[in-house]
């Protein structure tokens, strides 16, 4: 087994068939990456609202505590 | 809806053996025959459609002869899509689909019942008026027969799949053309044995073995399409 | 014994927690195969002797055909599962499958396409091989939208299992009809190239790169699914849990 081409300038032509080749190749691993790096982004998504909803909790427990220490006979 | 049980005397025992199928069948043909326009706007639709052709393509003879099988099927095919879509929507948006759900007979005849209603009302009469259609694109005599044929068959098929995706969508409420995604793609198979039926007889060749096979599809989808659109229904419902 | 397995791979806590352990390894392994099939496929596998150096688009374009159809008999079978067992992680999975699939069988299109340019002098012919891939990616494109229009997810899933099982049966059908269609308008002009052995030089690579497509298929299912059930399951105690434990970590490293 032995590398087909004389030169990278050779490899990344091929003939001509080059342009084909390597669109095709890069249009593939682009795709593959998007659907790979799709979940990542799902899971942030999901990690700033659960975030947002734990800060929407903490500040209505902070405002119910005030407001049963206000109505609390002094 | 007339009950099933007062309705099942008069019918013969074979009718009786398919519970709920002709008294649903009955009262929904009534029901269709007296939406008088909802009969006639797909086959104006046909017609129209067909009309622009020769104002898009030009009035060559030739051309129109050459195209005119595979676009009178086409366009019947979209004639019958377009018509589907209310197929379930008003039983469902009066409750008398879900009732049916509920009745002990099994859901798969009344289905049977409403797609067969469905081809007598479309399918028939656009099967009926394609050989004139065919005369004004020019289409080769020898193609009027298989083309009529071809249509009575497939039609009926592509009401059957097609109603399959009404019930998948009945619970949705701008389905139109999610319903067209959806069900598009199964018509395929019947579109292809349809324009291949016609292109044999139009070239001199025997067109029997297309004809079977539609035949044999649409057996197919009357033993199937009714039991997965009793199904989607079901799903529907829950909706 | 054999049911409470089963039971168990219905839990999507337990498939989240099992399938933690094997994420790495796929990954690992499908890029490794990937990369080295690649480089063997473009650099070191010889020339084609009718089609010059083009054919080297097979080294994705087969496997992305392969996992294209495989991922929708993937996908109606869980779809099937979760309707006959009521399992809620199957319609995860199939749920999962639906844009991947899609994905793939653009990726088997396109590289047809380019490939087809300098090979036969056109991106597109009626051929019937690309017309059943097209009709196959109609059919991803109608579950993901049928899967969109509902509101409820537990409708979903139904739906989309009924409509890819209704899929399954007919993409048979599809494949034997576009056959026939194309033998009956075959034009004389495009030949194809008949099928010939395919030398052991050119082959291994291939089989690296579809062994290689299978495990990232794996490995993105596997990624998506996860992900869906941390969406649906985010009130469950467990998944709080992983987040809070999760952010607490990157926030110290951070």
């Amino acid at each position: 087994m032995q590398f087909q081409f004389e030169s990278l300038a050779a490899f990344l032509h091929m003939d001509g068939h080059g342009p084909f080749v390597w669109a095709a190749y890069a249009v593939t691993f682009v795709a593959l990456a998007a659907l790979a790096f799709q979940p990542r982004l799902q899971r942030r998504r999901l990690k700033r609202e659960l975030e947002r909803q734990q800060r929407i909790e903490a500040r209505r427990r902070s405002v119910e505590a005030q407001r049963s220490r206000a109505a609390e006979p002094a | 809806m007339s009950s099933p049980e007062t309705a099942a005397h008069s019918f013969t025992p074979a009718a009786r053996a398919v519970p709920g199928f002709m008294p649903l069948f009955r009262s929904e043909l009534l029901l269709a025959l007296r939406r008088r326009a909802d009969i006639a706007n797909p086959l104006l639709f046909f017609v129209t459609v067909l009309a622009l052709l020769p104002l898009g393509v030009g009035p060559e003879p030739e051309l129109l002869a050459r195209l005119a099988p595979g676009m009178i099927w086409v366009v019947a095919l979209l004639a019958t899509l377009l018509s589907q879509e209310s197929l379930f929507r008003a039983d469902f948006e009066d409750g008398s689909l879900e009732q049916l759900a509920l009745t002990p007979q099994p859901l798969y005849f009344a289905v049977l019942a409403k797609v067969a209603v469905h081809w007598l009302v479309t399918g028939l009469p656009l099967a009926l008026l394609s050989p004139l259609l065919g005369m004004m694109l020019n289409l080769p005599e020898g193609g009027y027969l298989s083309l009529l044929l071809s249509l009575l068959l497939g039609t009926a098929s592509l009401s059957l799949i097609g109603a399959v995706g009404a019930a998948l969508t009945v619970a949705l409420r701008r389905a139109g053309l999610l319903l067209a995604l959806i069900v598009m793609p199964l018509y395929v198979p019947v579109l292809i044995f349809g324009t291949g039926a016609v292109q044999a007889a139009v070239d001199g060749y025997a067109y029997g073995p297309q004809l079977a096979i539609l035949a044999a599809l649409l057996a197919g989808g009357t033993a199937l399409a009714p039991l997965a659109a009793a199904g989607a229904i079901r799903i529907s419902l829950d909706n | 014994m054999a049911w409470q397995w089963f039971h168990r791979l219905g839990s999507p806590r337990w498939f989240y927690q099992k399938t933690s352990a094997w994420m790495p390894w796929l990954a690992l392994a499908s890029v490794l195969l990937i990369g080295a099939g690649s480089v063997w496929g473009l650099g070191f596998a010889p020339e084609d002797a009718k089609q010059g150096n083009s054919y080297r688009i097979i080294y994705i374009h087969v496997p992305a055909a392969f996992l294209a159809l495989a991922g929708y008999y993937i996908m109606a079978i869980s779809g099937a599962i979760g309707l006959i067992w009521k399992m809620k992680l199957s319609f995860v999975v199939m749920r999962a499958a639906a844009p991947i699939g899609a994905v793939l069988t653009f990726i088997a299109l396109f590289t047809g396409a380019v490939w087809g340019k300098p090979t036969w002098g056109t991106y597109w012919v009626w051929d019937a091989r690309i017309t059943s891939m097209l009709i196959l990616l109609f059919l991803y494109i109608g579950v993901i939208a049928l899967a969109r229009a509902f509101s409820r997810e537990q409708v979903a899933d139904k739906a989309c299992a009924l409509l890819a099982l209704v899929g399954t049966v007919n993409i048979p059908i599809i494949y034997k009809s576009v056959d026939w269609w194309f033998t009956l308008h075959q034009p004389a002009t495009i030949k194809f190239t008949e099928k010939s052995s395919i030398d052991p030089s050119m082959f291994y690579p291939l089989l690296t790169m579809i062994i290689g497509f299978y495990c990232l298929y794996a490995w993105t299912l596997m990624a998506h699914t996860r992900e869906k059930i941390l969406q649906r399951e985010w009130r469950t105690s467990w998944v709080q849990q992983l987040m809070r434990g999760k952010s607490m970590t990157e926030s110290k490293a951070g």
